[in-house]
C-alpha cells in the first residue's frame, strides 16, 4: 500500500473492514501518523453512534450471567509506563504472529541493514549483511516475538521486537531525521543503569529496521542516543527515547 | 461552535453513571460500578452484536463475552483516547465481527455463495434505526450520505462486511469502496457533531 492508500483506510479501520495484514499495515502507519490517528478517534466515535441507534433490551438471564461469570475472571493489569527520563514507552502492541511481522516487515520496503563503519573488504561486508539480514529475519518472524512502540519526539515514532527465543532485539524507527556528518544514532541495552551499545546507524527520515548488536542477555531495556560518528562506550547526550523491552 | 446535531444523546449518555469515572472503578475491582456499567452498555452492545450476528442465541453469548472483556480489561481503557462508550462499543464490534469471519474461515465457499445470493441488508437495518424514534439523528445524517456512502459504509458496520466483500456485493473497485467508507464515516461525523 502507498501512504495515500495507508491514509484513506481511516474509515476501513475503524469498521473493522480491512484484512489482517492489512489492519497491521495500517497501525504501523497509524504510530506515526498523528492527523490520522486524530482522525481514527473521530470516525470510531462516529461508528459508536451506529451502534448506539441499534441498541436493543438485554434479556435479564444475560445480566445474572454476565454478573456471574466475572467472579470467576482476573482482571487484567495496566500498561505501566516505563521509567523513561523524557519519553514514556507505553503502548504495547498486540502480540504478532509469524504472518503479521512478516507482513509488517514487507511494510518497510525491504530490511535495512545494519551500517558498519569499519572499512573491510565488500565481500565480508556483504557476506556480514546477509547474515545479519537473515538474523534480523529471524527475529522479525520470531513466533514468541513481541512488540512495543513509543514516541522519539518531533514526531519520530520507535518500535521495539523481541524475540526472547532468540534472546535478540530489533528496533524499528520512523521519522527520524537525518543527522549532520559525524553524528550518528547509538542503541543501546539498559542493563540495569548501566547502558551497553547495541550498535549505531543513520537516520534517513524513512523507516529503517535495525538489529541491535548482540545478545539481551537480561537487559530490561533499551535506549537511543546521538552520538558521534563510529559511536560512543557510554552515553554522551540525552536519551531520545528510552524504553523497557516487552515482559 | 458547529451547527450540528446534539451528541448528548450519544456517546455521552445524559442519564445513567459518568461511564468513564465508573470503569476506572471497575478497573480496581469494583463489582458495584461493574453493574452500573453493565446497565448502561448491555442494550448497547447487545443491539450492535445482533445486528452483525442476527442469530439471537449467538448475538446474546458474544454480548456476554464483550461485557467480560469490559469486565477484564477495564484498566486498559485510556480515556484520553476517546469516550468509555466509544471504547465498549469499538470491542463490541471487534468481537461480533470476529466471530462471522472465524465462522466463515470454517465455511468460506458457502458463506462467499450465500454473500452474492443475498441482497444487501442495509434496507433492513436502516428501517430499524429509523424506526427508533430518538435516534432520528443517526436517521437523518444516514439520510444526508450519497446512497453509495449509505451502503459501504452500513454494509461494513451493521453486518460485519470486509471492504473487500463490500465492493464484490456492490460491484465496485477496491479504492472506490475504502473512500466512501471513510469520506462517508467524515460526513456522519461531521452531521452528528462528533468530536473524539
Amino acid at each position: 500500500m502507498t501512504a495515500a492508500d495507508l491514509h484513506t483506510s481511516t474509515g476501513a479501520y475503524v469498521l473493522h473492514a480491512l484484512a489482517p495484514a492489512e489492519r497491521v499495515e495500517f497501525e504501523r502507519h497509524l504510530a506515526a501518523c498523528e492527523a490520522c490517528t486524530q482522525e481514527v478517534a473521530e470516525l470510531a466515535a462516529t461508528t459508536a453512534r451506529l451502534g448506539l441507534a441499534v441498541a436493543a433490551p438485554a434479556p435479564p438471564r444475560m445480566r445474572e450471567h454476565v454478573l456471574q461469570r466475572i467472579q470467576t475472571v482476573r482482571q487484567e493489569p495496566p500498561e505501566v509506563p516505563s521509567r523513561g527520563r523524557l519519553q514514556t514507552w507505553a503502548r504495547a502492541l498486540p502480540r504478532l504472529s509469524l504472518a503479521a511481522c512478516l507482513a509488517a516487515a514487507a511494510a518497510f520496503g525491504g530490511i535495512a541493514v545494519w551500517q558498519h563503519e569499519s572499512a573491510e573488504d565488500a565481500r565480508s561486508q556483504a557476506r556480514q549483511a546477509q547474515q545479519r539480514a537473515d538474523e534480523l529475519a529471524a527475529v522479525l518472524a520470531a513466533p514468541d516475538a513481541e512488540v512495543a512502540a513509543g514516541e522519539l519526539g518531533d514526531g519520530a515514532r520507535g518500535t521495539v521486537i523481541v524475540s526472547r527465543a532468540q534472546d535478540r532485539a530489533a528496533f524499528v524507527a520512523a521519522g527520524l531525521p537525518e543527522l549532520p556528518d559525524g553524528k550518528v544514532y547509538q542503541l543501546w541495552f539498559n542493563d540495569g543503569d548501566i547502558m551497553r551499545p547495541a550498535g549505531v546507524f543513520r537516520g534517513s527520515g524513512a523507516e529503517r529496521v535495525v538489529l541491535l548488536d548482540g545478545r539481551i542477555d537480561g537487559a530490561s531495556g533499551m535506549g537511543l542516543t546521538v552520538e558521534p560518528a563510529g559511536g560512543s562506550p557510554r552515553p554522551t547526550t540525552e536519551p531520545l527515547g528510552v524504553m523497557a523491552f516487552p515482559a | 461552535m458547529r451547527a450540528t446535531e446534539s451528541s448528548d444523546a450519544g456517546t455521552r449518555p445524559s442519564r445513567g453513571v459518568d461511564l468513564a469515572a465508573a470503569l476506572a472503578a471497575v478497573a480496581r475491582g469494583d463489582q458495584e460500578q461493574f453493574t452500573q456499567v453493565y446497565d448502561q452498555v448491555s442494550a448497547p452492545v447487545l443491539g450492535l452484536v445482533r445486528s452483525v450476528l442476527r442469530d439471537p442465541a449467538q448475538s446474546e453469548e458474544v454480548a456476554q463475552e464483550v461485557l467480560v472483556e469490559v469486565w477484564r480489561t477495564a484498566a486498559r481503557f485510556r480515556p484520553d483516547k476517546g469516550s468509555a462508550m466509544t471504547w465498549v462499543m469499538t470491542l463490541a464490534h471487534r468481537r461480533a465481527v470476529d466471530r462471522v469471519r472465524s465462522v466463515e474461515a470454517t465455511a468460506a465457499r458457502e458463506h462467499k455463495a450465500a454473500l452474492l445470493d443475498q441482497t444487501p441488508a442495509y434496507d433492513q437495518v436502516t428501517e430499524q434505526v429509523e424506526s427508533r424514534l430518538e435516534q432520528q439523528r443517526v436517521r437523518r445524517c444516514l439520510g444526508a450520505l450519497t446512497s453509495l456512502q449509505r451502503e459501504a459504509v452500513t454494509l461494513a458496520y451493521y453486518r460485519g462486511l470486509t471492504y473487500r466483500e463490500v465492493a464484490q456485493l456492490l460491484t465496485l473497485p477496491l479504492g472506490t469502496v475504502k473512500t466512501r467508507l471513510r469520506d462517508g464515516l467524515i460526513r456522519l461525523r461531521d452531521c452528528l457533531g462528533v468530536t473524539a
